[in-house]
């Protein structure tokens, strides 16, 4: 238990001080935007982990929530009724997804997901007058809450991370609640959590919701990074590549989805500067991932480390236990 | 008043009846068995009852409300319980963790985000109480994917004892089991005071038999006999359809 908290303690401090051991303001941009996808990807791993929902429409609802923001900024409202109105919109479109998609489950659900992120997708492309169609909406400033300006690439970074750290934090409660286990026993036993008096829907409903907060959280905090959102952003793709960063880090788990953002943002980002196919040498990991450790980086690295610390320690155990019957 | 009253039930999926004007009534501390050959409609009869299913024609009270269109998750909450006949457990986790979500269906705790599963000690404590009643108490935080077929049988009651019942359904609770199994659930089952009534639907003439007041024999979806045990036994009607000669 102290070896976790001292690893957390040193993650902690490893993030609070990025600006100052990173070579540069490209790669603390790289920072925030590993952060915010990981909250993306924390968002869907509620429905992918805990749930035992297969979404592949999330990039729709992230892509909206952007939407949102910069369509009130270019319509001259503040960065205030911006955010909230985007998570407004945010939460609204999942619960739409959620009525429509909740009727079935496994591959009827990811497929009604899909269509309706195709939905979007197809709306910002072709509802020019709200969207601007291919070109896209520009946001020209960051937000400046308490006159703390966001515009350089450390305030961002901070902003992100306080966030980041609040999302992470509460979905280590969630996980831990009562409701945590009872959405974990409608992934597991649908039928007898009904028989056990639980509104499974309505657990499930609920846990869209969850996912849709965090979603929204991270499509805004990227409209704000990028400032500037086009229809690409909602594309098939990118619904895929959040799912790649779940099921690599690891679904189910709190610290899964960080390390699939993570990784998928680096190669993204920062290998595809050294290396032309980064598209193949992604593929490559993955398919590494799914061969060496199909429950994901995370739980496999942490069944990798208990087998090696048995078999060294295995020579030393049976000399204690010998005297024993 | 009846704790469990069926009216002319009816079921068929497409041209099959697996239900067919099928009667009930059981009264307070009563122990109900159901017999019939396979495929007489005797777990359809219990997913009818728990609202799993919904049925065709006819009505179900319970304790004297009508619960025909009550949904099946609302139902436990008016202090109904069952078994499954196929273990429906929660491989993942331990055991007490098992017979606490059993607790937390009934609790409106189970919607809060919050607080600390772990850290209720009331339901853990309930939950440890309910697994002494099955002599499962020793081996609580055992993982699920741990124990044995004749332990995961067990804990399949004690979830269900853990919502304190007024009826619990218990389909084939012997099931697969071995003998010395088949005597540790019996006697759980024997140990259960008289104001939780049972129905059970069992294979196992000799421990059911020694259960059962009164039996109810089913065939192709028809009550077609009621009795108690000696009268069940005796009658050539059981003979015929259960016993085969």
């Amino acid at each position: 238990m102290s070896a976790r908290l001292i690893a957390l303690g040193i993650a902690f401090a490893t993030l609070v001080t990025v600006p100052y051991w990173m070579p540069g303001d490209y790669y603390i941009n790289v920072a925030s935007q590993i952060l915010f996808y990981a909250i993306f990807a924390l968002g869907l791993n509620v429905l992918v982990g805990y749930a035992g929902l297969v979404s592949l429409g999330h990039a729709g609802l992230f892509g909206i929530a952007a939407y949102a923001t910069a369509y009130m900024l270019q319509t001259g409202y503040g960065h205030t009724a911006a955010i909230v109105v985007a998570l407004i919109v945010g939460i609204a479109s999942m619960a739409v997804y959620a009525v429509l998609s909740l009727r079935s489950t496994g591959i009827g659900f990811i497929m009604i997901t899909l269509a309706l992120g195709e939905i979007l997708w197809g709306l910002a492309y072709r509802w020019i007058s709200l969207t601007g169609g291919d070109n896209g909406i520009s946001v020209r400033t960051r937000p400046e809450p308490f006159g703390f300006s966001l515009a350089s690439p450390n305030t961002f970074y901070y902003t992100t991370l306080i966030i980041f750290l609040l999302s992470v934090a509460a979905m280590a409660v969630l996980v831990r609640s009562p409701f945590g286990a009872s959405l974990m026993g409608t992934r597991d036993q649908p039928r007898r959590m009904n028989a056990l008096g639980y509104h499974v829907w309505m657990i499930r409903f609920y846990a869209c919701l969850v996912s849709g907060l965090l979603t929204a959280v991270s499509g805004i905090l990227f409209v704000y990074y990028t400032q500037f959102i086009s229809p690409q952003t909602l594309a098939l793709t990118s619904s895929a590549e959040v799912l790649l960063m779940v099921i690599s880090g690891g679904a189910g788990t709190l610290l899964g989805p960080i390390v699939g953002a993570t990784l998928v943002v680096v190669v993204k980002t920062v290998v595809s500067g050294f290396i032309e196919r980064w598209n193949f040498l992604l593929g490559a990991v993955f398919v590494a991932i799914v061969i060496l450790m199909p429950e994901g980086l995370v739980p496999g690295s942490a069944r990798l480390w208990r087998l090696a610390w048995r078999k060294l320690n295995a020579p030393a155990k049976t000399a204690a236990t010998e005297g024993e019957p | 008043m009846s704790v469990l009253t069926v009216t002319g039930l009816c079921k068929s999926f497409g041209g099959l009846h697996v239900t067919t004007d099928v009667d009930l009534n059981v009264e307070p501390g009563e122990r109900r068995l159901i017999i019939g050959p396979n495929g007489a409609g005797k777990t359809t009869l219990f997913n009818l009852i728990t609202g799993e299913i919904n049925p065709d024609k006819g009505s179900i009270h319970l304790f004297g409300q009508d619960v025909t269109k009550v949904p099946s998750r609302r139902r436990p909450h008016l202090g109904m319980a069952r078994t499954y006949q196929i273990i429906t457990l929660f491989p993942r986790d331990s055991i007490v963790h098992n017979v606490s979500l059993a607790l937390l269906g009934l609790s409106p705790l189970r919607w809060n985000p919050i607080i600390d599963m772990k850290r209720q000690g009331h339901i853990v404590e309930h939950a440890r109480a309910a697994l002494e009643r099955v002599g499962l108490a020793h081996i609580a935080e055992r993982p699920l994917a741990q124990t044995s077929y004749g332990e995961r049988r067990r804990v399949e009651i004690a979830m269900a004892l853990a919502q304190n019942p007024k009826l619990l359904l218990l389909d084939e609770p012997f099931a697969g089991l071995s003998i010395d199994e088949r005597r540790d659930v019996q006697q759980c089952l024997m140990a259960i005071p008289r104001d939780v009534t049972m129905v059970m639907i069992e294979h196992n003439m000799d421990v059911a038999l020694e259960f059962a007041e009164r039996i109810t024999l089913l065939h192709f979806g028809e009550v077609i006999f009621e009795g108690n045990r000696a009268e069940v036994v005796a009658d050539p009607r059981t003979r015929e359809v259960y016993l085969g000669h």
